[in-house]
């Protein structure tokens, strides 16, 4: 009775299909609220300490703060093409954007390497033995950068992980395949939502 | 349509049960149906129940004087936070979702399994990760913090396993959001043919609703949990006031999560409660779309009454009567379905049960609790008795007195369908009544000591408040009676010459009763379609009511 | 319009809303910023969620899930603050 490639408890692909993109979208819904405690702390620390907030978010460094939005971006744009073209059967060109994605991914991860290693020369590396701080609300927002941002890269790493384990999978019937670089870019695509909203959090709030 | 498989009774020599299929231990351990990941949760869930119940008898034998002669005001921190930590994540949360949820949801929308049966055993080998790391907490010596971790007791001054605690329930909580997302899945996409919203039994509309607090709670715990962890690693200090952090920042965090964690614990069981009424009726619910979205609903508003926890924390006032507000609205929901059960049982002719006592006991002691809860979300009475018993005993009444009393009932209820056994009824009926008993001579006496004054968490007090403390102590041991009679008389059932169950014992609708009891590997051994609605007694075919 | 012109429109978007927003953080807007700032950070998500995520193709049931998470931060944010923000009144 079933298809080939549907698995228990399932009896038709197109059924499958849909019940494991809501199961990835409600995953993904858990995952907005695990950040939410972020957001929530730096909504508290902004709302108590306003003028403080500013001052120490105005230490970090904007510029690539910015030019990683705009990777990061650009990589969903690779994952969203990806799906595209492994829907129309491009299998090719499907691999050729998921490590575009991938390699876009990579620079993000390296340009806040950048920033961090700036963090620690700088001092403002909480727990460090240069650390120096010019005042409390700064050793908190930097305490909360380093929790938000680092949060983040780990989803940015299970994310790499993802997408290269989608472009290297070629063995699978197309559809599926299809499916799974889709559920692989609905996860990044989030990952990529949540630094948009990580930047004006962290990094606009320091502009004055 | 001709055929109505609904009330088929397929011969039971058709199909081996999913019991029988295989008895290796891989068969267990490997599983992914989840029938049997439901059994591998009730067998781990019980031995936490011991554990839990042990720290309880502790707190209940030191109780009994005042100087507390049996623990050290350390041991009798360690003792209550092993029994709340214990009972919330590792019992009360799994309890009726993870067992009867996973082996009912699936058979009652009339499908083969869950949607993701590997992520299912998932979940259990998550579960079993976390609680043996809690295992590791309690014979390292424990933590002292209570379940709710408040900082900066936990991040600074405590001195127990804590973060080893966090972490365990950290890990636990993924167990529950995989649940939630499974059942969400299964609901959505796998409802039988003919199954609409409209015929979905009530025990599934909680277990849905529980399933959104599942994934949309549970994550905020765990990066609650990780900021604590990290407060106490490295002092990041959010929650440290000399910092400039805020300690009710994580109290707002925390009971984002755990006061919908109490919906948690107390909407399956509202979906139990039900099932039984109605099966113990006979009779079509009264108000089925009423009782059903109140589910929703409380899942829902559920998430916006936090705040009541923390009235004389320092929130703002404004804040408070915010969550007072809607602190109250949340209990017209709960209203609606004690109405409503009221309404089914009214003029039916009642099957007097073991399964319909622990209904009735529910009903009971949920009102008590819900009333006094309404007390509680009023902000002039809760500055009177908040952290005293009275705060002790309600939420007792609630998860306890609600939810461990509406797991019992539902475990005897699908006892026969998930064992294919019937246990001594009598014996069952005896402890149901010991339990509304000995559980309201345990905590009716706290709502009196809370009343007076006795805050909780202290294990020294003033002499006058010793009556009281006796009472409690002793109901405390007649409850342990009703507890562990269940076990002897269920284990009794299962071995070699216990009475078989028929597929139906209760003469009761709903699609895990048409199936053999115990069940196909497959549930069923034709995709049942649905042609009717919910609860339509009387069946028609005559129930099969023969007592074996 | 093929898909991939489409992706690519939205992806220039995006970069302008994200130039936009820069700019809009040195404009001398005082208390307005924060909203400004959320708002553009809005429109991207939203966007990426219509077009990358393909929402727009999707079952109302997906959107549900889709956006769920964002309504119940917005609960967790929306009330936290009415803490904070009223804790000087005085009553």
């Amino acid at each position: 009775m079933a298809e080939g490639g549907v698995q228990e408890p399932f009896a038709r692909a197109a059924r499958q299909r849909e019940a494991e993109r809501l199961g990835m979208l409600i995953f993904l819904a858990s995952e907005v609220m695990l950040f939410g405690g972020i957001f929530a702390a730096a909504l508290a620390l902004r709302l108590e300490h306003p003028a403080g907030y500013v001052d120490a978010a105005h230490h970090l460094k904007l510029w690539l703060g910015t030019a990683n939005t705009g990777v990061l971006l650009t990589s969903s744009l690779c994952a969203a093409l990806a799906v595209q073209a492994a829907r129309n059967g491009q299998a090719r060109w499907a691999a050729c954007a998921l490590w575009g994605a991938v390699a876009l991914g990579t620079v993000f991860l390296a340009i806040k390497g950048v920033e961090y290693a700036g963090e620690y020369r700088e001092g403002l590396m909480p727990g460090m033995a240069t650390t120096h701080f010019e005042g409390r609300t700064q050793q908190l927002f930097m305490n909360l950068y380093f929790i938000g941002t680092g949060l983040h890269a780990v989803h940015v790493t299970f994310g790499l992980a993802l997408l290269a384990a989608a472009a290297l999978n070629r063995g699978a019937r197309q559809d599926r395949h299809a499916m799974l670089i889709g559920n692989v870019a609905l996860y990044w695509h989030l990952v990529d939502v949540i630094w948009v909203f990580l930047y004006p959090t962290l990094y606009l709030a320091g502009v004055r | 349509m001709t055929d109505e498989p609904r009330f088929e009774h397929p011969p039971e020599e058709r199909a081996p049960s999913y019991l029988a299929e295989s008895h290796s231990l891989r068969s267990w351990f490997f599983t992914t149906d989840h029938k049997r990941i439901a059994l591998l949760y009730l067998v781990s869930i019980t031995l936490f129940f011991l554990i839990g119940a042990g720290a309880a008898a502790l707190i209940r034998l030191d109780l009994l004087t005042p100087q507390g002669d049996l623990l050290t005001n350390d041991g009798y921190n360690r003792a209550f936070s092993i029994h709340g930590i214990i009972m919330v994540w590792f019992f009360l949360i799994p309890s009726i979702p993870n067992v009867l949820g996973n082996f009912l949801v699936p058979i009652m929308i009339g499908t083969r399994d869950l949607a993701f049966p590997r992520l299912n055993l998932l979940s259990w080998y998550i579960y079993i990760l976390s609680g043996l790391l809690t295992l590791y907490v309690v014979v390292s010596g424990g933590v002292d913090t209570g379940w709710t971790f408040y900082t900066p007791l936990s991040s600074v001054y405590a001195n127990g396993a804590v973060v080893a605690t966090i972490v365990a329930v950290f890990i636990s909580g993924f167990s529950t959001i995989l649940t939630g997302l499974n059942f969400i899945v299964t609901i959505h996409k796998l409802r039988a043919p003919g199954m609409t919203w409209s015929r979905l039994p009530l025990f599934i509309w909680s277990h849905y609703a529980v399933s959104i607090i599942f994934v949309l709670a549970t994550p905020v715990l765990a990066i609650t949990l990780l900021l604590v962890a990290a407060e106490r690693l490295i002092g990041i200090g959010v929650f440290d006031p000399r910092l400039g952090g805020d300690p009710l920042l994580f109290q707002h965090l925390f009971w984002f999560y755990s006061h919908p964690a109490v919906y948690i614990m107390v909407l399956p069981a509202l979906g139990v409660v039900s099932e039984l009424i109605t099966a113990a009726a006979h009779k079509r619910i009264f108000g089925y779309w009423f009782v059903a979205f109140a589910s929703i609903a409380i899942a829902v508003i559920g998430f916006m009454v936090w705040g009541h926890h923390m009235f004389v924390s320092g929130q703002s006032v404004f804040a408070s009567a915010v969550f007072s507000f809607l602190s109250i609205a949340v209990a017209v929901p709960s209203a609606i379905k004690v109405y409503n059960w009221t309404a089914t049982l009214y003029k039916a002719d009642v099957a007097i049960d073991a399964p319909l006592l622990f209904a009735l006991g529910f009903i009971g002691l949920f009102v008590a609790g819900g009333l006094t809860g309404l007390m509680l979300a009023m902000l002039a009475i809760d500055v009177h008795v908040t952290d005293t018993y009275f705060v002790v005993a309600h939420f007792h009444y609630i998860m306890v007195g609600g939810s461990v009393t509406a797991f019992f009932g539902g475990l005897h209820f699908w006892w026969p369908k998930m064992t294919g056994r019937l246990y001594n009824e009598t014996l069952g009926r005896i402890a149901a009544i010991l339990i509304l008993v000995g559980f309201n001579i345990t905590f009716f006496p706290q709502f009196l000591l809370g009343y007076q004054g006795m805050p909780r968490r202290y294990h020294v007090y003033p002499p006058e408040f010793q009556v009281l403390h006796v009472i409690s102590s002793l109901g405390a041991a007649l409850l342990a009676v009703g507890y562990a009679m269940p076990a002897f008389y269920l284990l009794w059932s299962l071995l070699p010459g216990g009475r078989r169950a028929p597929a139906n014992p209760w003469g009761a609708s709903g699609l895990e009763w048409t199936t053999s009891s115990p069940p196909p590997k497959h549930n069923f051994i034709a995709q049942p379609v649905v042609v009717r609605q919910p609860y339509d007694y009387p069946l028609a075919h005559p129930a099969s009511r023969d007592d074996g | 319009m093929s898909g991939a012109v489409r992706l690519l429109l939205v992806w220039a978007a995006l970069m302008a809303l994200l130039a936009l927003t820069v700019g809009a953080a040195f404009l001398p807007i005082g208390m307005a910023k924060p909203w400004v700032a959320y708002a553009i950070a809005t429109a991207k998500a939203i966007l990426i969620l219509w077009f990358f995520m393909e929402m727009r193709r999707e079952s109302g049931l997906a959107r549900l899930a889709a956006i769920a998470g964002f309504v119940w931060l917005a609960i967790l944010i929306m009330l936290t603050a009415t803490d904070y923000l009223t804790r000087r009144w005085i009553m």
